[in-house]
């Protein structure tokens, strides 16, 4: 079956209103995630305790509001899941003791002792780790985009690494944007979700490049416009089967791959989807309109010159 | 085919025949469940289990814990080896807690990462390992001391709440409770306490009003330079690791007022056992037993023979555990023990940690992440579930799209499901990797990107095909064209999975080690072997039309 055949479409006509649309997103998630909402940064980063609980009968929030409440800790947030009674309890540093899972599973089950409740996952980060964890992660998506501009500048041109990057940041930026108007929480599964993302989006990219790289060839003496809006609809089979194949099975992740793993396969789906229209509207675009700026001030300079003699 | 294939092609088959076969123990040892696992010889079951890849903590349940040794206050040549001493002494405590494939290690400058797989008992296993197991023996203050600093106490909290304004106000002196509000307001601290035998006892619930106001005044500093009682010698305050219910029906806890320097600590001891029979209030109980050395014997005779009548107490990690009375000299040799209430986990356990020693300085717990044995088990039927939908719906996809070829591609796929987990069953790694519950994830979306290379290829071979090359030219262009690209495009997700691999922990370095190696066996299934099977095909057979 072959849906995009000798395609034509003009991508590069339409670049000016993708950079819009994207500044669009970029501001909307920055404003989210600077404004008052923020990133909601999960116990990985801002230090805490996490606890899943599964009760044999479904315990109504309130009624585990009060219990909590009971124990000082009014503050805890809780997120159910389900009828199957299963539910994550997130407290905060302060209120974290070494026993707080025992004591708060202890209390549940005085509460209605025919409702067994057990503890199924404990995660609790100290203070210290959790700054630790926040620095590395920065870091490592920053070294990761280094890395992609190194090895692309080394295969390519510099040019080209500078839009790759650029259109991973902004793939990264969209990304937690939508992270931060959902409301999901950033963890260290978020992080490594993030780096997917950088990794998967350059790999759409650099498809696209190497296809330019091979039609400035071929294609010699016709416009860079022309040859990049070859080069992408050439690719185009390849870039969308290739989203639609891993769209596959991150739907599946999502809906079947169970709580701990959903906001992973969240971020990971928009990230592709994002990845994918950033190789095409915002990689090679930002490379074209470089491009066409040099040759514009080359051509003025040359003016210059010939009017001088 | 020319020689150079057919070299190819037995590699290609051996690989993935290794690979089947490796991968085979690792199906077999997941589907078991206990019941048939229980049927089995245990040599057969541990046999399949060492051959099969290994689950993450999240997957198989366990725990996961980072400590940090707080070298402050150590002498410097003590806070230097400080850390491998810790680690020692917790890797003796843990190899009596019987774990199966506990593993410790230290991490940098001050962190010990300890993990123990299929832990039932979070708690007890954080007890074992964060205890300081310092013993000391202590002798308790006299009954005259214990009032001269409660006296100071009473003094130094009554000014504090005055000056922060939290005293109460007298009630006019007629009222009936005015000599209780008094005594309230002039002794806040011991008018809290009921006394037996002399000794405080706190109620449970004001113990924690108490400890916050001690800390608050920092008695250790106060007491000896307290003016009206010059006398006063070295003294500290321990709570009690017992309590008791006095006849009003609370329970109550007893504050100790202890000599500031011990007797003895800990390092006299030689043996330690655990023994019923050693409490006379309890015959059954469970107690530990301590012999001492012949120095420290020798210094418990001569104290116990100068102090009959007094109290000496037995302190573990800064508690009291219990206090007798002496009443006779207890001569060198005659073992000492500590009683009151313990269960018999609880007896053992402290035997543990006095027996592998103490640690040269506390913990704290930086990190903790334990999983369940039921999540784990619902994660991995969840994951495979999502993985095996996931599969089918990439098949479909590729059988829809590429046809024939995408028939080729789906077999590269299982292929290459199948070296991955044999090269994680097999890796020479030590630590050997762990599938961990972002693996499973990462297991799942290389399903999605593996195919991705065949993607690349079957789209060059098709615009070959358009531009009227043979079938056979089409093949091999399409092929040699593809390759440069897949493999720019897979070296930058390595980057990516490199940098995960670096910086990450735990969950997050078992998704980067999927990653890399789906990667890497995916450009070995996708591109060497796919393209043997089209020679194969095309070579052999007169083939017209290409289905893809």
């Amino acid at each position: 079956m072959n849906l995009f055949v000798n395609t034509n479409f003009n991508f590069m006509g339409a670049r000016k209103i993708a950079f819009g649309a994207s500044i669009v997103l970029i501001v909307v998630g920055l404003i989210s995630i600077l404004g008052h909402r923020g990133l909601k940064l999960g116990v990985d980063f801002s230090g805490g305790v996490l606890l899943q609980v599964r009760s044999e009968q479904k315990i109504p929030t309130q009624e585990m509001r009060r219990v909590l409440g009971g124990m000082g800790l009014a503050d805890a947030e809780i997120q159910q899941f389900g009828d199957e009674g299963e539910a994550i309890i997130r407290v905060r540093q302060e209120r974290a003791s070494p026993t707080l899972a025992a004591d708060i599973v202890e209390a549940l089950n005085a509460h209605d002792p025919q409702n067994r409740t057990e503890l199924r996952r404990q995660e609790l980060v100290g203070p210290k780790v959790g700054a630790e964890l926040r620095t590395t992660a920065t870091i490592a998506v920053i070294v990761a985009l280094i890395g992609m501009l190194i090895y692309i500048w080394i295969r390519f041109e510099f040019m080209f690494g500078l839009g790759g990057v650029a259109a991973l940041a902004h793939d990264v930026v969209i990304t937690l944007g939508l992270l931060s108007l959902t409301n999901r929480e950033i963890t260290l599964q978020i992080v490594a979700a993030l780096l997917t993302i950088v990794g998967y989006s350059i790999n759409d990219t650099i498809v696209v490049y190497d296809r330019i790289r091979e039609n400035r060839k071929k294609m010699y003496g016709k416009s860079l416009v022309d040859i990049v809006n070859r080069s992408v609809n050439e690719t185009l089979s390849r870039t969308i089967n290739t989203s639609l194949t891993t769209l596959l099975v991150l739907i599946a992740l999502y809906f079947l791959g169970g709580e701990v793993i959903r906001d992973f396969a969240f971020a990971l789906m928009i990230g592709i989807i994002v990845g994918t229209y950033s190789s095409v509207y915002i990689a090679t675009p930002l490379v074209v309109d470089w491009q066409l700026a040099q040759d514009a001030r080359r051509r003025s300079r040359l003016k210059a010159a010939a009017t001088r003699a | 085919m020319t020689s150079k294939m057919r070299w190819q092609a037995i590699l290609v088959i051996l690989v993935i025949g290794f690979s089947i076969w490796r991968a085979s123990y690792t199906v077999r040892y997941l589907s078991l469940d206990d019941a048939a696992k229980a049927r089995m010889a245990p040599e057969q079951v541990a046999a399949l289990e060492r051959n099969s890849l290994k689950l993450g903590l999240d997957l198989r349940g366990g725990m996961h814990l980072v400590l940090e040794v707080d070298k402050e206050g150590l002498p410097p040549d003590e806070a230097a080896d400080a850390v491998d001493r810790a680690l020692e002494v917790i890797r003796n405590r843990i190899d009596q807690f019987n774990v199966a494939e506990p593993s410790i290690q230290r991490q940098g400058d001050n962190r010990i990462i300890v993990q123990l797989p299929g832990l039932q008992d979070e708690e007890r296993a954080k007890s074992l390992i964060g205890r300081t197991a310092l013993l000391e023996f202590v002798p308790v203050a006299s009954a005259e001391q214990v009032d001269l600093v409660f006296r100071a106490i009473d003094r130094a909290l009554a000014d504090t709440m005055a000056a922060r304004g939290e005293a109460g106000v007298l009630p006019d002196p007629t009222d009936p409770g005015y000599q209780a509000a008094r005594l309230a307001l002039e002794h806040p601290f011991s008018s809290r306490a009921r006394y037996i035998e002399s000794l405080p006892f706190f109620a449970e619930s004001i113990v924690p009003w108490a400890q916050q106001q001690l800390a608050r005044l920092n008695v250790e500093a106060l007491l000896p330079r307290d003016p009206e009682n010059p006398l006063l010698p070295r003294v500290r305050l321990a709570w009690s690791e017992q309590t008791r219910v006095l006849d009003d029906g609370n329970t109550y806890r007893p504050l100790y007022v202890l000599m500031r320097d011990p007797l003895m600590t800990g390092s006299v001891v030689s043996t330690v056992e655990v023994r019923p029979g050693l409490d006379e209030n309890n015959p059954n109980a469970p107690g530990i037993s301590l012999r001492l050395s012949r120095e420290g014997g020798r210094t418990f005779a001569q104290y116990t023979g100068q102090h009959i009548g007094d109290h000496l107490a037995i302190v573990l990690d800064g508690r009291v555990q219990s206090a007798p009375v002496i009443k006779d000299r207890i001569p060198a040799g005659t073992p000492a023990s500590i009683t009151g209430g313990f269960t018999d986990a609880e007896a053992r356990d402290l035997a543990i940690v006095l027996r592998a020693g103490k640690l040269p300085a506390p913990m704290t717990i930086e990190e903790e992440r334990s999983v369940g044995p039921s999540l784990g088990r619902d994660s991995v039927e969840k994951g495979v579930r999502a993985l095996v939908i996931g599969f089918f719906a990439v098949v479909a996809f590729m059988l829809i799209f590429y046809k024939g070829s995408g028939l080729v591609a789906v077999g590269a796929l299982v292929s290459n499901l199948f070296v991955l987990v044999a090269i994680m069953s097999v890796l020479p790694v030590d630590p050997k990797p762990a599938l961990t519950l972002p693996g499973l994830a990462g297991i799942i979306l290389t399903i999605g990107m593996a195919v991705d290379a065949n993607v690349l290829i079957f789209e060059r071979i098709k615009e070959e095909l358009r531009n009227q090359k043979t079938i056979r030219a089409a093949i091999r262009d399409g092929y040699e064209r593809a390759f440069l690209t897949i493999l720019d495009a897979n070296v930058t997700t390595l980057i990516a999975a490199a940098v995960l691999w670096k910086f990450g922990t735990g969950p997050v370095r078992g998704f980067a080690v999927t990653l890399a190696l789906g990667i890497i066996a995916s450009m070995f299934t996708a591109i060497v072997a796919t393209r043997i099977v089209f020679e194969t095909i095309t070579v052999t057979r007169n083939v017209r039309r290409l289905s893809i």
